[in-house]
Protein backbone atom coordinates (compact mmCIF):
# COMPACT_ATOMS: atom_id res chain seq x y z
CA UNK A 1 0.00 0.00 0.00
CA UNK A 2 1.30 3.47 -0.91
CA UNK A 3 1.28 5.73 2.54
CA UNK A 4 0.00 9.29 2.06
CA UNK A 5 2.89 10.07 4.40
CA UNK A 6 5.54 8.60 2.13
CA UNK A 7 4.37 11.91 -0.07
CA UNK A 8 4.46 14.06 3.03
CA UNK A 9 8.48 12.89 3.80
CA UNK A 10 8.88 13.58 -0.49
CA UNK A 11 7.30 17.53 -0.16
CA UNK A 12 9.72 17.04 3.16
CA UNK A 13 12.61 16.45 1.31
CA UNK A 14 11.87 19.24 -1.31
CA UNK A 15 12.11 21.79 1.00
CA UNK A 16 14.99 21.16 2.68
CA UNK A 17 17.08 20.42 -0.78
CA UNK A 18 15.47 23.99 -1.61
CA UNK A 19 16.81 25.37 2.22
CA UNK A 20 20.27 23.58 1.73
CA UNK A 21 20.60 25.53 -2.09
CA UNK A 22 19.27 28.97 -0.02
CA UNK A 23 21.68 28.66 2.16
CA UNK A 24 24.44 29.29 -0.05
CA UNK A 25 22.65 31.35 -2.43
CA UNK A 26 24.84 34.62 -1.38
CA UNK A 27 22.19 36.73 -4.48
CA UNK A 28 19.67 36.58 -1.15
CA UNK A 29 20.60 39.32 1.64
CA UNK A 30 18.94 36.43 4.05
CA UNK A 31 19.61 33.52 3.05
CA UNK A 32 20.08 31.91 6.62
CA UNK A 33 17.14 33.18 7.87
CA UNK A 34 15.33 31.99 4.74
CA UNK A 35 17.03 28.41 4.64
CA UNK A 36 16.15 28.07 8.80
CA UNK A 37 12.45 29.03 7.59
CA UNK A 38 12.03 26.43 4.92
CA UNK A 39 14.62 24.24 6.63
CA UNK A 40 11.94 23.70 9.62
CA UNK A 41 9.19 23.64 7.71
CA UNK A 42 10.62 20.61 5.89
CA UNK A 43 12.11 18.93 9.03
CA UNK A 44 8.71 19.73 10.60
CA UNK A 45 7.30 17.50 7.72
CA UNK A 46 9.29 14.63 8.29
CA UNK A 47 8.71 14.87 12.66
CA UNK A 48 4.77 15.14 12.22
CA UNK A 49 4.88 11.72 11.14
CA UNK A 50 5.70 10.89 14.23
CA UNK A 51 3.38 13.31 15.96
CA UNK A 52 0.30 11.63 13.92
CA UNK A 53 1.20 8.35 14.97
CA UNK A 54 1.38 9.06 18.53
CA UNK A 55 4.96 7.94 18.78
CA UNK A 56 6.61 11.25 19.18
CA UNK A 57 5.69 14.20 21.63
CA UNK A 58 3.98 17.12 19.96
CA UNK A 59 5.71 19.77 21.49
CA UNK A 60 8.92 19.90 20.09
CA UNK A 61 6.69 20.53 17.11
CA UNK A 62 4.99 23.38 18.64
CA UNK A 63 8.16 24.85 19.18
CA UNK A 64 9.17 24.51 15.84
CA UNK A 65 5.93 26.19 14.44
CA UNK A 66 6.12 29.37 17.10
CA UNK A 67 10.19 29.63 15.39
CA UNK A 68 9.02 29.82 11.59
CA UNK A 69 6.06 32.12 12.53
CA UNK A 70 8.87 34.50 14.46
CA UNK A 71 11.13 33.82 11.27
CA UNK A 72 8.21 34.64 8.86
CA UNK A 73 6.65 37.54 11.11
CA UNK A 74 9.67 39.57 11.93
CA UNK A 75 10.70 39.74 8.02
CA UNK A 76 14.14 37.47 8.53
CA UNK A 77 13.20 35.84 5.55
CA UNK A 78 14.09 36.74 1.99
CA UNK A 79 15.02 35.93 -1.36
CA UNK A 80 17.36 35.62 -3.81
CA UNK A 81 17.94 36.74 -7.26
CA UNK A 82 16.62 33.89 -9.53
CA UNK A 83 18.96 32.29 -12.26
CA UNK A 84 16.58 32.12 -15.28
CA UNK A 85 15.95 32.81 -18.96
CA UNK A 86 15.57 36.11 -20.63
CA UNK A 87 12.54 37.16 -22.02
CA UNK A 88 14.00 36.86 -25.92
CA UNK A 89 14.61 33.31 -25.01
CA UNK A 90 11.51 32.35 -23.40
CA UNK A 91 9.65 34.26 -26.31
CA UNK A 92 11.76 31.74 -29.12
CA UNK A 93 10.89 29.12 -26.84
CA UNK A 94 7.26 29.26 -26.47
CA UNK A 95 7.13 29.79 -30.04
CA UNK A 96 9.29 26.78 -30.66
CA UNK A 97 7.31 24.55 -28.23
CA UNK A 98 3.77 26.08 -28.83
CA UNK A 99 1.05 24.96 -26.94
CA UNK A 100 2.97 21.89 -25.68
CA UNK A 101 4.02 23.95 -22.90
CA UNK A 102 0.59 23.35 -21.75
CA UNK A 103 0.54 19.31 -21.79
CA UNK A 104 2.79 18.35 -18.76
CA UNK A 105 0.91 21.20 -16.41
CA UNK A 106 -2.52 19.88 -17.32
CA UNK A 107 -1.09 15.78 -17.08
CA UNK A 108 -0.73 17.03 -13.00
CA UNK A 109 -4.89 17.15 -12.43
CA UNK A 110 -5.20 14.72 -14.94
CA UNK A 111 -3.47 12.40 -12.87
CA UNK A 112 -4.52 13.67 -9.78
CA UNK A 113 -8.32 13.11 -10.64
CA UNK A 114 -7.32 9.58 -12.20
CA UNK A 115 -5.91 8.40 -9.01
CA UNK A 116 -8.71 10.06 -6.78
CA UNK A 117 -11.46 8.18 -8.98
CA UNK A 118 -9.97 5.08 -10.60
CA UNK A 119 -7.12 4.00 -8.94
CA UNK A 120 -8.93 4.27 -5.93
CA UNK A 121 -10.93 0.88 -6.16
CA UNK A 122 -7.75 -0.75 -7.19
CA UNK A 123 -6.49 -3.24 -4.67
CA UNK A 124 -3.13 -5.91 -4.66
CA UNK A 125 -3.61 -9.05 -2.86
CA UNK A 126 -6.84 -7.74 -0.91
CA UNK A 127 -4.87 -4.42 0.34
CA UNK A 128 -5.67 -0.81 -1.81
CA UNK A 129 -2.78 0.34 -3.81
CA UNK A 130 -3.48 3.56 -2.38
CA UNK A 131 -4.03 4.58 0.85
CA UNK A 132 -7.83 4.51 1.53
CA UNK A 133 -8.94 8.12 2.07
CA UNK A 134 -5.82 9.88 0.70
CA UNK A 135 -6.45 8.99 -2.91
CA UNK A 136 -6.55 12.59 -3.93
CA UNK A 137 -3.00 13.50 -2.17
CA UNK A 138 -1.40 10.91 -3.42
CA UNK A 139 -2.57 11.19 -6.74
CA UNK A 140 -1.75 15.12 -6.93
CA UNK A 141 1.65 13.85 -5.26
CA UNK A 142 1.62 11.22 -8.36
CA UNK A 143 0.64 13.74 -10.66
CA UNK A 144 3.59 15.90 -9.87
CA UNK A 145 6.04 13.31 -10.40
CA UNK A 146 4.30 12.48 -13.81
CA UNK A 147 4.35 16.24 -15.16
CA UNK A 148 7.65 16.50 -13.89
CA UNK A 149 8.77 13.70 -15.76
CA UNK A 150 6.90 14.97 -19.55
CA UNK A 151 7.96 18.61 -18.72
CA UNK A 152 11.31 17.23 -18.52
CA UNK A 153 10.74 15.42 -21.73
CA UNK A 154 8.84 18.40 -23.67
CA UNK A 155 11.77 21.05 -22.55
CA UNK A 156 14.58 18.63 -23.17
CA UNK A 157 16.01 19.15 -19.75
CA UNK A 158 17.88 16.63 -17.83
CA UNK A 159 19.29 18.32 -14.88
CA UNK A 160 17.14 17.62 -12.36
CA UNK A 161 18.49 20.56 -10.23
CA UNK A 162 16.72 23.09 -12.91
CA UNK A 163 13.03 22.05 -12.39
CA UNK A 164 14.62 22.02 -8.03
CA UNK A 165 15.67 25.81 -8.65
CA UNK A 166 12.84 26.85 -10.77
CA UNK A 167 10.34 26.11 -8.06
CA UNK A 168 12.58 27.34 -5.09
CA UNK A 169 11.90 30.94 -6.62
CA UNK A 170 8.38 30.68 -7.03
CA UNK A 171 9.07 29.59 -3.13
CA UNK A 172 10.89 32.28 -2.68
CA UNK A 173 8.36 34.65 -4.28
CA UNK A 174 5.36 33.25 -2.04
CA UNK A 175 7.63 33.08 1.26
CA UNK A 176 6.27 33.28 4.61
CA UNK A 177 2.79 33.91 3.19
CA UNK A 178 2.84 29.51 2.54
CA UNK A 179 2.67 28.78 5.95
CA UNK A 180 -0.57 31.33 6.96
CA UNK A 181 -3.29 28.38 5.50
CA UNK A 182 -1.37 25.70 7.87
CA UNK A 183 -1.10 27.83 10.68
CA UNK A 184 -4.79 29.02 10.47
CA UNK A 185 -6.00 25.49 10.47
CA UNK A 186 -3.87 25.77 13.65
CA UNK A 187 -5.76 28.19 14.90
CA UNK A 188 -8.89 26.88 14.16
CA UNK A 189 -8.28 23.33 16.19
CA UNK A 190 -7.10 25.94 18.97
CA UNK A 191 -10.18 27.78 18.65
CA UNK A 192 -12.51 24.28 19.08
CA UNK A 193 -10.16 22.71 22.52
CA UNK A 194 -10.84 26.44 23.65
CA UNK A 195 -14.57 26.18 22.89
CA UNK A 196 -14.65 29.04 20.56
CA UNK A 197 -17.13 27.52 18.01
CA UNK A 198 -19.52 26.28 20.57
CA UNK A 199 -19.33 30.13 22.42
CA UNK A 200 -20.27 31.53 18.96
CA UNK A 201 -22.64 28.91 18.32
CA UNK A 202 -24.04 29.28 21.55
CA UNK A 203 -25.04 33.06 20.80
CA UNK A 204 -26.10 32.27 17.28
CA UNK A 205 -28.80 29.51 18.69
CA UNK A 206 -30.21 32.23 21.02
CA UNK A 207 -30.27 34.77 17.77
CA UNK A 208 -31.73 32.18 15.34
CA UNK A 209 -34.87 31.02 15.36
CA UNK A 210 -35.43 27.66 16.07
CA UNK A 211 -34.73 24.95 12.80
CA UNK A 212 -34.77 28.00 10.67
CA UNK A 213 -32.62 26.34 7.48
CA UNK A 214 -32.69 29.19 4.98
CA UNK A 215 -32.17 31.78 7.68
CA UNK A 216 -29.10 29.85 9.14
CA UNK A 217 -27.58 29.04 5.35
CA UNK A 218 -27.93 32.98 4.67
CA UNK A 219 -26.34 34.10 8.06
CA UNK A 220 -23.52 31.72 7.43
CA UNK A 221 -22.79 33.07 3.85
CA UNK A 222 -23.44 36.75 5.00
CA UNK A 223 -21.59 36.14 7.87
CA UNK A 224 -18.58 34.59 5.43
CA UNK A 225 -18.79 37.47 3.74
CA UNK A 226 -18.87 39.99 6.00
CA UNK A 227 -16.09 38.60 8.12
CA UNK A 228 -13.82 38.79 4.60
CA UNK A 229 -14.47 42.05 4.22
CA UNK A 230 -13.37 42.79 7.99
CA UNK A 231 -10.51 40.73 7.24
CA UNK A 232 -9.59 41.37 4.00
CA UNK A 233 -9.20 37.27 3.64
CA UNK A 234 -11.53 34.72 3.10
CA UNK A 235 -9.16 32.21 4.60
CA UNK A 236 -9.00 33.77 8.16
CA UNK A 237 -13.07 34.35 8.05
CA UNK A 238 -13.22 30.23 7.38
CA UNK A 239 -12.10 28.63 10.94
CA UNK A 240 -14.80 31.40 12.42
CA UNK A 241 -17.36 31.29 11.08
CA UNK A 242 -17.49 27.33 10.24
CA UNK A 243 -17.09 26.82 13.69
CA UNK A 244 -19.55 29.30 14.91
CA UNK A 245 -22.35 27.80 12.68
CA UNK A 246 -21.26 26.13 9.58
CA UNK A 247 -20.15 23.00 11.28
CA UNK A 248 -22.47 22.99 14.89
CA UNK A 249 -25.62 24.04 13.35
CA UNK A 250 -25.57 23.71 9.43
CA UNK A 251 -23.81 19.92 9.52
CA UNK A 252 -24.63 18.71 13.12
CA UNK A 253 -27.87 20.00 13.97
CA UNK A 254 -29.81 20.45 10.72
CA UNK A 255 -27.84 17.56 8.81
CA UNK A 256 -26.43 19.57 5.55
CA UNK A 257 -23.83 18.11 3.44
CA UNK A 258 -20.44 18.92 4.41
CA UNK A 259 -18.50 19.25 1.43
CA UNK A 260 -21.50 21.21 0.05
CA UNK A 261 -21.75 23.44 2.75
CA UNK A 262 -18.06 24.45 3.82
CA UNK A 263 -17.02 24.62 -0.33
CA UNK A 264 -19.86 27.36 -1.36
CA UNK A 265 -19.26 29.01 2.29
CA UNK A 266 -15.80 29.37 1.14
CA UNK A 267 -16.97 30.75 -1.76
CA UNK A 268 -19.42 32.91 0.01
CA UNK A 269 -16.20 34.31 1.70
CA UNK A 270 -14.76 35.07 -2.04
CA UNK A 271 -17.61 37.36 -2.86
CA UNK A 272 -16.34 39.42 -0.36
CA UNK A 273 -13.16 39.81 -1.01
CA UNK A 274 -14.17 41.18 -4.26
CA UNK A 275 -15.38 44.25 -2.33
CA UNK A 276 -12.83 44.61 0.35
CA UNK A 277 -10.21 46.95 -0.01
CA UNK A 278 -8.43 45.44 2.89
CA UNK A 279 -7.66 42.64 0.30
CA UNK A 280 -5.20 44.83 -1.11
CA UNK A 281 -3.54 42.34 -3.69
CA UNK A 282 -6.83 41.81 -5.83
CA UNK A 283 -8.19 44.93 -5.52
CA UNK A 284 -5.83 47.97 -5.01
CA UNK A 285 -2.81 46.59 -6.60
CA UNK A 286 -4.77 46.48 -10.05
CA UNK A 287 -6.15 49.55 -9.83
CA UNK A 288 -2.43 50.77 -9.26
CA UNK A 289 -0.90 48.99 -12.13
CA UNK A 290 -3.43 50.27 -14.51
CA UNK A 291 -2.61 53.45 -13.71
CA UNK A 292 -6.40 54.57 -12.49
CA UNK A 293 -7.45 57.87 -10.58
CA UNK A 294 -10.24 56.18 -8.88
CA UNK A 295 -8.54 53.55 -7.12
CA UNK A 296 -11.92 51.80 -6.25
CA UNK A 297 -12.51 51.32 -9.84
CA UNK A 298 -11.63 47.38 -9.80
CA UNK A 299 -14.19 47.07 -6.66
CA UNK A 300 -17.11 49.03 -7.82
CA UNK A 301 -16.93 46.71 -11.15
CA UNK A 302 -17.04 43.82 -9.39
CA UNK A 303 -19.15 44.85 -6.51
CA UNK A 304 -22.95 44.02 -8.09
CA UNK A 305 -21.15 40.74 -9.34
CA UNK A 306 -20.20 39.68 -5.88
CA UNK A 307 -23.47 40.84 -4.79
CA UNK A 308 -25.60 38.05 -7.01
CA UNK A 309 -23.05 35.85 -6.71
CA UNK A 310 -23.56 35.83 -2.44
CA UNK A 311 -27.50 35.42 -3.48
CA UNK A 312 -26.02 32.43 -5.87
CA UNK A 313 -24.07 30.95 -3.37
CA UNK A 314 -27.13 30.90 -0.45
CA UNK A 315 -29.36 29.49 -2.82
CA UNK A 316 -26.97 26.44 -4.16
CA UNK A 317 -26.41 25.10 0.15
CA UNK A 318 -29.91 26.06 0.16
CA UNK A 319 -31.61 24.11 -2.59
CA UNK A 320 -28.77 20.99 -2.64
CA UNK A 321 -26.98 20.72 0.56
CA UNK A 322 -30.14 19.40 2.67
CA UNK B 1 -17.33 33.77 26.70
CA UNK B 2 -13.74 35.52 27.50
CA UNK B 3 -12.47 32.80 24.95
CA UNK B 4 -14.23 35.26 22.14
CA UNK B 5 -11.54 37.43 22.93
CA UNK B 6 -9.53 34.93 20.24
CA UNK B 7 -11.86 36.29 17.73
CA UNK B 8 -10.93 39.99 18.57
CA UNK B 9 -7.24 39.48 18.50
CA UNK B 10 -7.48 38.09 14.66
CA UNK B 11 -10.05 41.07 13.53
CA UNK B 12 -7.95 43.87 15.33
CA UNK B 13 -4.54 42.36 13.95
CA UNK B 14 -5.93 41.67 10.46
CA UNK B 15 -7.57 45.56 10.85
CA UNK B 16 -4.27 47.54 11.99
CA UNK B 17 -2.42 45.69 9.11
CA UNK B 18 0.14 43.34 11.30
CA UNK B 19 1.73 40.48 9.53
CA UNK B 20 -1.06 37.58 9.71
CA UNK B 21 1.42 34.95 10.98
CA UNK B 22 2.66 36.53 14.04
CA UNK B 23 -1.50 37.87 14.20
CA UNK B 24 -2.59 34.40 14.32
CA UNK B 25 0.09 32.91 16.37
CA UNK B 26 -0.61 35.81 19.17
CA UNK B 27 -4.15 34.72 18.61
CA UNK B 28 -3.70 31.03 19.04
CA UNK B 29 -1.52 31.62 21.86
CA UNK B 30 -3.75 34.44 23.50
CA UNK B 31 -6.80 31.99 23.20
CA UNK B 32 -5.36 28.83 24.77
CA UNK B 33 -4.43 31.14 27.86
CA UNK B 34 -7.93 32.14 28.35
CA UNK B 35 -9.39 28.87 28.17
CA UNK B 36 -6.75 27.85 30.97
CA UNK B 37 -4.55 25.63 29.03
CA UNK B 38 -1.13 24.61 30.35
CA UNK B 39 1.71 26.28 28.55
CA UNK B 40 2.78 22.78 27.42
CA UNK B 41 -1.14 22.27 25.94
CA UNK B 42 -1.00 24.83 23.85
CA UNK B 43 2.59 23.81 22.07
CA UNK B 44 1.38 20.37 21.72
CA UNK B 45 -2.21 21.88 20.36
CA UNK B 46 0.21 23.86 17.58
CA UNK B 47 2.38 20.84 16.80
CA UNK B 48 -0.69 18.51 16.93
CA UNK B 49 -2.53 21.38 14.52
CA UNK B 50 0.55 21.66 12.14
CA UNK B 51 0.91 18.16 11.99
CA UNK B 52 -2.56 16.90 10.73
CA UNK B 53 -3.10 20.05 8.72
CA UNK B 54 0.43 19.35 6.14
CA UNK B 55 -2.03 18.47 3.02
CA UNK B 56 -2.57 22.99 3.03
CA UNK B 57 0.88 23.00 2.29
CA UNK B 58 1.34 19.87 -0.72
CA UNK B 59 0.58 21.87 -3.67
CA UNK B 60 4.48 23.21 -3.36
CA UNK B 61 5.33 19.59 -4.84
CA UNK B 62 4.26 20.99 -8.01
CA UNK B 63 6.06 24.34 -8.17
CA UNK B 64 9.13 22.76 -9.81
CA UNK B 65 7.19 21.75 -12.38
CA UNK B 66 5.32 25.04 -13.15
CA UNK B 67 9.02 26.77 -12.59
CA UNK B 68 10.21 24.78 -15.29
CA UNK B 69 7.33 25.48 -17.88
CA UNK B 70 7.88 29.26 -16.93
CA UNK B 71 11.14 29.03 -17.82
CA UNK B 72 10.43 27.77 -21.30
CA UNK B 73 7.71 30.58 -21.99
CA UNK B 74 4.37 29.12 -20.64
CA UNK B 75 3.09 32.86 -19.72
CA UNK B 76 4.55 33.88 -23.64
CA UNK B 77 2.37 30.98 -24.87
CA UNK B 78 -0.74 31.91 -22.54
CA UNK B 79 -0.44 36.04 -23.63
CA UNK B 80 0.21 34.66 -27.62
CA UNK B 81 -3.45 32.36 -27.06
CA UNK B 82 -4.95 35.32 -25.24
CA UNK B 83 -3.34 37.45 -28.24
CA UNK B 84 -5.80 35.66 -31.05
CA UNK B 85 -8.65 37.55 -28.84
CA UNK B 86 -7.78 40.92 -29.88
CA UNK B 87 -10.23 41.25 -32.72
CA UNK B 88 -13.43 40.84 -30.85
CA UNK B 89 -15.57 43.44 -29.90
CA UNK B 90 -14.30 44.73 -25.47
CA UNK B 91 -17.30 42.88 -23.92
CA UNK B 92 -16.87 40.06 -25.51
CA UNK B 93 -13.28 39.80 -25.51
CA UNK B 94 -13.21 40.15 -21.53
CA UNK B 95 -15.86 37.54 -21.41
CA UNK B 96 -13.54 35.17 -23.12
CA UNK B 97 -11.10 36.09 -21.17
CA UNK B 98 -13.11 35.33 -18.16
CA UNK B 99 -13.94 31.81 -19.09
CA UNK B 100 -9.90 31.18 -19.94
CA UNK B 101 -9.06 32.17 -16.87
CA UNK B 102 -11.87 30.23 -14.96
CA UNK B 103 -10.49 27.20 -17.31
CA UNK B 104 -6.76 27.57 -16.89
CA UNK B 105 -7.34 28.29 -13.02
CA UNK B 106 -9.25 25.27 -12.45
CA UNK B 107 -6.57 23.03 -14.01
CA UNK B 108 -4.47 25.02 -11.65
CA UNK B 109 -2.89 27.15 -13.44
CA UNK B 110 -3.68 29.99 -11.38
CA UNK B 111 -0.24 32.29 -11.89
CA UNK B 112 -0.75 32.37 -15.59
CA UNK B 113 -2.84 35.19 -15.29
CA UNK B 114 -3.01 38.17 -12.74
CA UNK B 115 -3.03 42.12 -12.93
CA UNK B 116 1.39 42.11 -13.42
CA UNK B 117 1.40 39.08 -15.33
CA UNK B 118 -1.34 39.82 -17.93
CA UNK B 119 -4.26 42.59 -17.00
CA UNK B 120 -1.98 45.18 -17.41
CA UNK B 121 0.32 44.21 -20.28
CA UNK B 122 -2.16 42.48 -22.56
CA UNK B 123 -5.80 42.48 -21.28
CA UNK B 124 -6.52 45.96 -20.56
CA UNK B 125 -4.61 47.51 -23.56
CA UNK B 126 -6.43 45.05 -26.32
CA UNK B 127 -9.67 45.87 -24.09
CA UNK B 128 -9.09 49.55 -24.71
CA UNK B 129 -8.19 48.77 -28.62
CA UNK B 130 -11.20 47.10 -29.00
CA UNK B 131 -13.16 49.95 -27.72
CA UNK B 132 -11.20 52.35 -29.71
CA UNK B 133 -11.77 50.18 -32.94
CA UNK B 134 -15.33 51.19 -32.66
CA UNK B 135 -15.75 54.57 -30.53
CA UNK B 136 -12.52 56.02 -31.60
CA UNK B 137 -10.36 57.72 -28.59
CA UNK B 138 -11.98 57.18 -25.28
CA UNK B 139 -12.46 59.77 -22.54
CA UNK B 140 -11.16 59.42 -19.70
CA UNK B 141 -13.73 58.46 -17.79
CA UNK B 142 -14.76 55.77 -20.46
CA UNK B 143 -11.29 54.36 -20.23
CA UNK B 144 -11.00 53.75 -16.87
CA UNK B 145 -14.10 52.16 -16.49
CA UNK B 146 -12.67 49.82 -19.12
CA UNK B 147 -9.42 48.96 -17.27
CA UNK B 148 -11.35 48.28 -14.39
CA UNK B 149 -13.34 45.94 -16.02
CA UNK B 150 -10.79 44.35 -17.50
CA UNK B 151 -9.02 43.99 -13.64
CA UNK B 152 -12.19 42.31 -12.57
CA UNK B 153 -12.53 40.01 -15.40
CA UNK B 154 -9.23 38.69 -14.28
CA UNK B 155 -9.94 38.55 -10.39
CA UNK B 156 -13.49 37.00 -10.49
CA UNK B 157 -11.79 34.35 -13.40
CA UNK B 158 -9.38 33.50 -10.76
CA UNK B 159 -11.92 33.26 -7.82
CA UNK B 160 -14.56 31.50 -9.02
CA UNK B 161 -12.09 28.80 -11.31
CA UNK B 162 -9.70 27.91 -8.78
CA UNK B 163 -11.82 26.30 -6.27
CA UNK B 164 -12.70 23.73 -9.01
CA UNK B 165 -8.79 22.54 -8.65
CA UNK B 166 -8.05 20.33 -5.95
CA UNK B 167 -4.91 21.45 -4.73
CA UNK B 168 -5.46 25.14 -4.39
CA UNK B 169 -5.05 26.51 -0.94
CA UNK B 170 -8.17 27.51 0.10
CA UNK B 171 -9.75 24.02 -0.55
CA UNK B 172 -6.98 21.84 0.96
CA UNK B 173 -7.19 24.60 4.14
CA UNK B 174 -10.66 23.89 4.20
CA UNK B 175 -10.31 20.17 4.25
CA UNK B 176 -6.64 20.84 6.43
CA UNK B 177 -9.13 22.79 9.59
CA UNK B 178 -12.32 20.32 9.01
CA UNK B 179 -10.28 16.62 9.50
CA UNK B 180 -7.45 18.65 12.06
CA UNK B 181 -10.92 20.21 14.01
CA UNK B 182 -13.74 17.88 14.06
CA UNK B 183 -11.85 14.33 13.03
CA UNK B 184 -14.12 13.65 10.12
CA UNK B 185 -12.24 12.80 6.78
CA UNK B 186 -13.30 14.95 4.13
CA UNK B 187 -11.66 14.75 0.58
CA UNK B 188 -10.66 17.70 -1.28
CA UNK B 189 -12.27 16.32 -4.90
CA UNK B 190 -15.80 16.46 -3.30
CA UNK B 191 -14.75 20.06 -2.26
CA UNK B 192 -13.93 20.90 -5.58
CA UNK B 193 -16.53 19.29 -7.14
CA UNK B 194 -19.01 21.72 -4.74
CA UNK B 195 -17.20 24.94 -6.54
CA UNK B 196 -18.36 23.91 -9.87
CA UNK B 197 -21.77 25.40 -9.69
CA UNK B 198 -20.53 28.62 -8.35
CA UNK B 199 -18.24 28.47 -11.05
CA UNK B 200 -20.86 28.11 -13.65
CA UNK B 201 -23.48 31.08 -11.78
CA UNK B 202 -19.85 33.38 -11.78
CA UNK B 203 -19.43 33.06 -15.85
CA UNK B 204 -23.05 33.70 -16.20
CA UNK B 205 -23.22 36.86 -14.48
CA UNK B 206 -20.01 38.22 -15.09
CA UNK B 207 -20.11 37.18 -18.25
CA UNK B 208 -23.27 38.71 -18.64
CA UNK B 209 -21.91 42.18 -17.22
CA UNK B 210 -18.83 42.41 -19.12
CA UNK B 211 -21.36 41.95 -22.54
CA UNK B 212 -23.82 44.60 -20.86
CA UNK B 213 -20.60 46.86 -21.06
CA UNK B 214 -20.83 46.96 -25.04
CA UNK B 215 -24.08 48.55 -25.12
CA UNK B 216 -23.36 50.79 -22.12
CA UNK B 217 -19.96 51.91 -24.15
CA UNK B 218 -22.59 52.26 -27.20
CA UNK B 219 -24.94 54.14 -25.19
CA UNK B 220 -22.69 56.34 -23.71
CA UNK B 221 -20.18 57.53 -26.93
CA UNK B 222 -22.99 57.40 -29.46
CA UNK B 223 -23.27 60.64 -28.69
CA UNK B 224 -20.39 62.68 -31.00
CA UNK B 225 -21.86 59.52 -33.54
CA UNK B 226 -20.76 58.43 -36.61
CA UNK B 227 -17.09 57.93 -36.81
CA UNK B 228 -15.78 56.42 -39.72
CA UNK B 229 -14.30 52.84 -39.33
CA UNK B 230 -10.98 54.22 -40.80
CA UNK B 231 -10.28 57.05 -38.58
CA UNK B 232 -11.46 54.84 -35.42
CA UNK B 233 -8.74 52.13 -36.19
CA UNK B 234 -5.91 55.12 -37.28
CA UNK B 235 -6.34 56.69 -33.56
CA UNK B 236 -5.98 53.70 -32.18
CA UNK B 237 -2.76 52.91 -33.84
CA UNK B 238 -2.01 56.49 -32.31
CA UNK B 239 -3.33 55.89 -28.48
CA UNK B 240 -0.41 52.91 -28.68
Amino acid sequence: MIKAEWFYWLVGAVFVAMAAQMAVDRTNPKRLGSAAFWGLLGGCFFYSGWVVEKKAPAEPLGVAVLAMVCLGGFQLTGRGVPRTTTPEQRAASAARLGSRLFVPALSIPLVAVVCASAVKHWHIGGEPVLEAGSETILGLGFGAIVGLLVAMAVVRERRAAVPLHAGRSLLESMGWALLLPQLLAVLGSIFQEAGVGTQVGKITEQVLPEGQKYVAVAVYCVGMALFTVIMGNAFAAFPVMTAAIGWPVLIEQMHGDAPAVLAVGMLAGFCGTLVTPMAANFNLVPAALLELKDQYGPIKAQIPTAGALLVCNIAIISLFAF
Amino acid sequence: MIVLLGVLVVILGFATRRNPLLVVGVAGIATGLLAKLSPQEILAAFGNGFASSRSVTIFVITLPVIGLLERHGLQEQARILIGRLGKLTTGRFLALYLLLRQLTAALGLTSIGGPAQSVRPMVAPMAEGAAERRHGPLPERVRERVRSYSASADTVGLFFGEDCFLAIGSILLITGFVNTTYHTHLEPLQLALWAIPTAVCAFLIHGFRLLRLDRSLDHDLAAPGGRSAAEGSRTAEEAK
